[in-house]
């Protein structure tokens, strides 16, 4: 029996009228966990029900505090016939059950229904009382911390990062039960909404004991997914990494100083393993598995062969591309000396013992990153059958295993030992299932291992110091810190070191061209990066980065069972080729050499399938130059034909160029510098890598033979035009028009905005506060059934184009601003039905210093001035309200009116910040006043109180009138607490204090009324805007004021609209926290410090 | 291909100012696509009319789920569904309870019932605003009306704080329901040329100083009728016109008073006994209900259009006014000074307001 939770019921407010005859409610609650229930008195005739319930206290299990919810159920109260249900109310405690998270929670949270959606408020307050349990063999996992976030979490700092962890739990999907045919719709969405809220918590606990087992204290990355499998049942599994975490004192500052008492120790560990054994790696790397392809891009494929895992089911392994996006042709090189193949040693000693390398962090503290070596993927086709024991869900775990072996084979290939920024995902039709794994091939650095083998007196004696708190943050300590590294890397600049190859130049696992490393001249690069991390904060980026898309469409017969997965398994790796093409393209398009956050989905549909990748891209400036596109026509003689070409040819070039000024990239030259550079130049050889080991049999697979056409033209055109690694496009292939219309069709980027699908924008550092968490979700029906490929893939790229261009116009006021963490996900959820759903934060960053910083994008002088007379403008109000923030209440949204016209959101935000930092510092007071918590019900009663009051009777003349100004105007007084959310890991201009708990939901909306709801459109605007409610109160009752890393896992939407039905299934989750404002504290963003030092660094070297 | 379902929702719900106020003048979507077309908010963004209007649709769909919650302000503060920032609810409340004058003064003073609401039609006809539109601003006018009908204490300030009108708006609610209460005449060709404000000063004037809440804060009692001792007082005030010696000496003082200061004065000097009548039986009559509901067309027949007729200036009416009270008091057998001052207080405010073209 270790804890007791304990609930109590203050108030309702805003409830429905149930009664017709009095327009009035007579409510009670129940309160539900596990099998008890109490009930609270009824509260007669009122809208605004006061029950003050006395504490409802449950002894239970800490095992079932993880699994189950706090289930609230708020009911009229009928005399004859049975009681009314209004709506319900599901609290996850697991916040309560860390020390560090939340201690309380308290706030009026939305009564819920599945059929009308959020019906009044309810008043609650749960507290949790536990006791340590010694238990070995406890089945609880009490106090693990969970983290959405993909990076180390603000306020703690990383002392050991253990690994992988993953776990799957299957059930039944209650609307597939028999039960289901007489039960209600409402009773079939609650049973499902809390069998998923019951799965997840086990989930959680399961994962969080697997955690303990390893030593660790938290989960960082947790990705918790649900698979509605239809007949064969409801899967949810999540990955994450475990991590051991300390928690940073407040006084300092994180991420800088996080490894300053590590120095000195893992130099001699790295040095004193140097001599065992120094080449044996180049021997041991599995470079079994290699080949070629005409665009630069390695084709690196596994088994390709079908292969039965179970008896009973049916599984296709697709041929894996790896995009690590390599140049044509070998290169010559030094032996990059001895220490690389040492650091590797060392780190495959760490990670060796792990089944699985695998991290889910797209984000890592400084130096954990060795070398990125590409991205690794897998995709598999499975047939769904019925899940038979739930108990044992075996063949889904398997299935997952196999695919997580294959990436790390494939990252072996690429010479890694890790996967970083790991993701899986599915896609289901029916009872196909594509299973789908992505993550970037790296060498890490051993000391954020336990089981590093030299390193573990390092980390022993690490851990010994750490509690010394003079060395955490002192300036000596930095400095010593810098040269470490310069040593531990082989003298390399950390801010170049992980576009270095982690692979052997000599055995390289597919075709690649390297140069030395623009940055430090020693080590070799690739030509281009892709991959699916975040861009590292030591990363040295020229210009802007910007979001490019590929997007395809491929029609399929329509089929059943193995010919069905079949031929998607045919069709998969040809979708993939071509989506690397067009990003390849696109990259070029705009003279850039990386893609970070590179996320390739591919929704499977009855007819068709769907692709869509989205990356950011950037120049990074140790990576050379990209060449351009060349166009070259089949039959040059013809004289019109020529001239089509070269207006082609010359569009495409100004948009290169046009590009390049647009996102202002201007590398320096180097040529003449680095002669060494151009040594790849004249032994073009993309045919042939020599030493490469291509097996044949790889080789007469269709999806090679298919382009290898087209790849002897291009080694002959390259040399004939002579320009180095151009790009080259035939006209005559019809997939080349295809890919040349995509190129020239992507409309350019309005004035002020940029966008990019990672974490920030690189370039972009002087955000502002003001920013804008949004979803969109589009349906389109096709109405054309016998599309071709071509129309289908005009038909999505518009979609997708026209989707952006409609965000660009409704966020227009936040101009100069940039669309961050732009995630899209499509689905084809029936028949010519196309769904699109995107969520993103638009954040504006102030253009003053912006353009300080690069004159190059300033344009127009007039445009120039008024916006610098804007910011000035902005400036001098926010100041001024900042002065006196309290003095002149009514003031201010007077002013902020005044202005709105030109930026409403600019002045909203910083108004609204101060308004939730000023609710944050008494939010903190109250929390340290707590802990008894006696005075917060007093407090909650009292605000109940006065609301109520306020809904009838006659006010009083002057205190009355004071009190409602107060609400108005003054943010202290609001009942409401703001609640900021975002898909980022951090609000900028803002301090993360505490982490208060995961947050993870999962509704279910359905109407019969779809007409009267507004049709589709108006049903899912008001669910959506219902979710974001929930959350929002949610993360206020936690008593914190933000939701980050928020993410919109599921939105599957159904509709009859015959029937005037529609169903709605949304799951989301992230990170409830407090923040507070930078200016609020004294100290500095460590982060914009750390990311302004190494871009003034790299104005001056280069 | 085809747009089945398209929505845009925010964290904090942003809304735009011009396509809030096309939603209140009940403008469709394609009319307000059109309208915002030339406008010209695309000019400077690479947008089509197609964006534009899945933006409206946007917008209008979150004004319609908004408008429940604007019915009762109060709630749009503490509800959770939209996080909207404090000044943006402000402008929504204030947006949303304001009114066209136009059509505010073809109801103004009519019963707010179903028989009005069903002639909304000819009204919307007449003045050129939407149906819609007139549909929201009758019920608007409505709902405070109900609201404020029962309440206790001062009218303008029980409207502020129960829809959170900034004060300008609130007194003009306060005139609205005040007129609608006691149904004033308004519409008849006579009283065509009062604007809104016009009756709103009026009724502003009445509310604070003929009601009963209008002597005495303090008093729990409703702002929306005219007290009814007062209204008996004022019969007193007929001694003014009945007693001729009263009458004689009244109609010298204020000649004496003004002989020489306007041009107008041998018309004032000639009429003076009419006026007088005219305007103290005005007071005699307000016991009656039916004779409350012409005050505003008697004030105009009994004494605004002969002083026009003669081509009084603004000037002359106050010179006029003031004296004509003033004498009064010298009056050493009238004995109702009081009922004197707060009647001719009024009056004397509201004709100065009503004497214009």
């Amino acid at each position: 029996m270790p804890g007791k939770l304990k609930a109590k019921i203050v108030a309702g407010r805003h409830l429905p009228v149930m009664d017709r005859a009095s327009d009035l409610t007579d409510a009670f609650v129940e309160v539900k966990f596990g099998n008890t229930t109490f009930k609270t008195d009824v509260f007669p005739k009122s809208l605004n029900p006061q029950w003050n319930s006395e504490w409802f206290k449950f002894e239970v299990d800490d095992e079932d505090l993880q699994d189950e919810p706090l289930q609230i159920t708020v009911l009229d109260h009928d005399t004859y016939s049975a009681n009314d249900a209004i709506g319900k109310v599901y609290i996850d405690i697991d916040p309560l059950l860390s020390c560090e998270a939340a201690t309380v929670i308290s706030g009026w949270l939305p009564i819920y229904d599945t059929i009308h959606g959020i019906r009044g408020e309810i008043n609650v307050l749960v507290k949790v009382d536990l006791f340590n349990d010694l238990n070995r063999f406890r089945q609880s996992s009490c106090g693990v911390k969970f983290f959405c976030t993909t990076s180390i979490p603000r306020c703690y700092r990383v002392a050991l990062v253990h690994g992988f962890v993953e776990e799957l739990v299957v059930n039944e999907d209650p609307e597939y039960q028999w039960i289901d045919r007489i039960r209600t719709p409402r009773a079939s969405n609650e049973a499902r909404q809390r069998l998923i809220s019951l799965m997840s918590g086990e989930l959680q606990r399961k994962i969080g004991l697997k955690v303990l087992e390893m030593g660790g204290n938290a989960v960082v990355g947790y990705l918790q997914c649900f698979d509605l499998e239809g007949e064969s049942g409801l899967v949810v599994r999540a990955i994450g990494t475990a991590c051991t975490l300390d928690k940073l004192s407040p006084g300092t500052a994180p991420n800088t100083t996080t490894h300053t008492n590590t120095h000195t120790l893992p130099n001699t560990a790295p040095t004193s393993n140097a001599c065992n054994s120094p080449s044996k790696d180049s021997k041991e790397s599995p470079l079994a598995h290699g080949c070629r392809s005409t665009h630069n891009s390695p084709v690196h494929s596994t088994c390709s062969s079908q292969r039965l895992s179970h008896s009973q089911n049916f599984s296709v392994s697709v041929p894996t591309l790896v995009f690590t996006g390599m140049g044509s042709g070998g290169s010559v090189g030094k032996e990059a000396g001895p220490l690389k193949t040492l650091l590797r040693q060392h780190t495959q000693s760490a990670l060796e013992q792990r089944e699985f390398p695998i991290f889910t962090l797209t984000c890592f503290p400084p130096g954990f990153l060795v070398h990125v070596g590409g991205v690794v993927s897998t995709r598999s086709v499975k047939l769904l059958d019925r899940i038979h024991n739930p108990d044992e869900p075996e063949t889904r775990d398997a299935w997952w295993e196999e695919i997580r072996q294959e990436i790390k084979s494939h990252a072996k290939a690429l010479g890694c030992h890790a996967v970083v920024g790991y993701s899986e995902s599915t896609s289901i039709c029916e009872e196909v299932c594509i299973l789908s794994a992505s993550g970037t091939a790296a060498m890490l650095n051993p000391r954020f291992m336990r089981e590093g083998c030299l390193d573990t007196g390092g980390s022993d004696h690490r851990l010994s110091r750490q509690p010394h708190p003079g060395m955490v943050g002192s300036e000596r300590g930095e400095g010593e810190v810098s040269s470490t590294w310069l040593g531990f890397e082989d003298a390399s600049p950390p801010s170049c070191g992980f576009v270095h190859i982690p692979y052997d130049e000599f055995n390289m696992p597919f075709p690649a061209q390297l140069t030395y490393c623009y940055h430090c001249r020693r080590q070799k690069v690739p030509d281009v990066l892709f991959t699916t991390i975040d861009l590292p904060a030591e990363a040295e980026v020229t210009g802007k980065g910007c979001l490019i898309q590929a997007r395809l469409c491929r029609t399929k017969k329509k089929a059943q069972g193995e010919v069905n997965a079949t031929s998607i398994s045919n069709l998969l790796p040809f979708m993939e080729y071509e989506l690397h093409t067009q990003l390849m393209n696109k990259l070029k398009l705009r003279s850039m050499n990386a893609l970070f956050g590179l996320r390739i989905q591919i929704s499977v549909g009855e007819n068709m399938l769907l692709g869509l990748a989205s990356a950011t891209g950037v120049y990074l400036s140790a990576l050379p130059a990209p060449g351009g596109i060349q166009i070259a026509g089949k039959t040059p003689s013809d004289l019109s034909y020529d001239q089509h070409i070269s207006t082609m040819q010359k569009r495409i070039d100004d948009t290169i160029a046009k590009n390049k000024e647009l996102y202002n990239i201007h590398p320096p030259k180097l040529f003449t510098l680095d002669p060494e550079a151009f040594t790849g130049l004249n032994t073009e050889c993309i045919e042939e890598v020599v030493g490469s080991p291509i097996p044949d049999r790889q080789r007469s697979s269709r999806l090679f033979r298919s382009t290898s056409e087209s790849s002897d033209e291009l080694s002959e055109l390259d040399l004939s035009h002579g320009k180095k690694d151009a790009f080259v496009l035939e006209i005559d292939d019809t997939d080349a028009v295809e890919d040349i219309q995509s190129l020239l069709t992507d409309a350019p980027i309005p004035a002020g905005f940029y966008s990019c699908n990672t974490e920030v924008m690189p370039g972009i550092h002087n955000w502002t506060s003001g920013l804008q968490m949004f979803t969109s979700v589009r349906v389109y029906r096709l109405s054309n059934a016998n599309l071709t490929n071509q129309g289908l893939n005009k038909i999505f790229t518009d979609l997708c184009e026209n989707l952006l261009k409609s965000l660009y116009f409704k966020l227009r006021s936040m101009i100069p601003c940039c669309l961050c963490h732009l995630n899209f996900t499509v689905a084809v959820p029936e028949e010519e039905l196309i769904q699109v759903a995107v969520t993103a934060v638009a954040m504006s960053f102030d253009k003053e210093t912006q353009q300080a910083a690069d004159k190059a994008l300033t344009r127009g002088s007039g445009e120039n001035e008024e916006q610098l007379q804007f910011s000035m403008e902005m400036c001098g109000e926010s100041t001024i309200s900042n002065n006196q923030p309290t003095a002149k209440p009514s003031g201010v949204p007077e002013s902020a009116m005044v202005h709105s016209s030109r930026a409403p959101s600019v002045d909203y935000g910083s108004f609204a910040d101060r308004c939730s930092t000023w609710l944050e510092l008494l939010r903190l007071k109250a929390h340290t006043i707590r802990r008894g918590s006696v005075k917060t019900s007093r407090r909650t009663q009292l605000l109940a109180h006065s609301v109520s009051s306020s809904e009838r009777c006659s006010p009083l003349p002057e205190g009355r009138s004071r009190s409602l100004r107060s609400t108005r105007s003054l943010p202290c007084g609001a009942p409401v607490t703001v609640v900021k959310m975002t898909p980022l890991s951090f609000l900028p201009g803002t301090r993360i204090v505490k982490y208060l708990g995961i947050i993870n939901m999962f509704f279910i909306r359905e109407t019969t009324s779809l007409r009267e709801e507004g049709g589709v459109s108006g049903f899912l605007h008001s669910f959506i805007a219902e979710v974001f409610a929930m959350v929002r109160a949610h993360v206020a009752a936690l008593g914190g004021n933000a939701l980050v890393s928020y993410s919109m896992k599921e939105c599957v939407f159904m509709e009859n609209p015959n029937k005037n039905q529609a169903q709605c299934l949304i799951n989301v989750s992230g990170d409830a926290v407090i923040f507070i404002r930078e200016s609020d504290q004294e100290a500095i963003p460590p982060l914009l410090t750390s990311r302004q030092t190494s871009s003034t660094g790299a104005d001056g070297t280069t | 291909m085809s747009v089945e379902l398209d929505v845009f929702v925010v964290n904090t719900t942003i809304m735009d100012e011009e396509v809030y106020q096309l939603w209140l003048d009940g403008y469709t979507v394609n009319d307000a696509v059109k309208v915002r077309m030339e406008g010209g908010v695309l000019e400077g963004c690479e947008a089509s009319a197609e964006v534009l209007h899945s933006d409206t649709m946007d917008q209008y769909r979150t004004f319609q789920m908004c408008e429940r919650l604007l019915h009762s302000p109060v709630k749009l503060a503490n509800q959770l569904l939209f996080q909207i920032p404090p000044h943006r609810q402000v402008m929504l409340i204030e947006r949303y309870y304001a009114f066209d004058s136009v059509f505010v003064r073809e109801v103004l003073g009519k019963k707010l019932s179903k028989g009005t609401k069903k002639d909304l039609d000819d009204v919307s006809a007449k003045t050129g605003v939407t149906l819609k539109s007139c549909r929201r601003q009758f019920d608007n006018f409505k709902r405070v009306f109900k609201v404020v009908e029962e309440l206790k204490g001062p009218l303008v300030e029980n409207i502020r704080q129960h829809f959170l009108l900034s004060d300008k708006l609130a007194r003009d609610y306060a005139a609205i329901v005040f007129f609608a209460n006691n149904r004033f005449e308004t519409g008849k060709k006579k009283l065509h040329y009062l604007t809104f404000q016009d009756f709103a000063f009026c009724a502003g004037q009445l509310i604070s100083n003929w009601t009963v809440g209008a002597l005495d804060n303090m008093v729990e009692d409703m702002d929306v009728d005219l007290e009814k001792e007062f209204l008996q007082d004022l019969k007193e005030l007929k001694i003014l016109i009945t007693d001729r010696d009263l009458l004689d000496q009244h109609k010298s003082l204020v000649c004496t008073a003004l002989r020489g200061k306007t041009k107008a004065f041998n018309e004032m000097e000639a009429n003076f006994k009419n006026l007088s009548r005219g305007l103290v039986n005005i007071a005699a009559k307000l016991t009656n209900t039916k004779e409350v509901r012409d005050f505003f067309i008697d004030l105009v027949e009994k004494f605004i259009e002969p002083c026009r007729s003669d081509k009084w200036t603004a000037g002359d009416m106050r010179l006029y006014l003031t004296h004509y009270t003033n004498s009064a008091h010298v009056l050493d057998t009238f004995k109702h000074q009081v009922v004197w001052d707060r009647y001719m207080g009024v009056i004397k405010s509201c004709i100065l307001k009503m004497y214009h073209d």
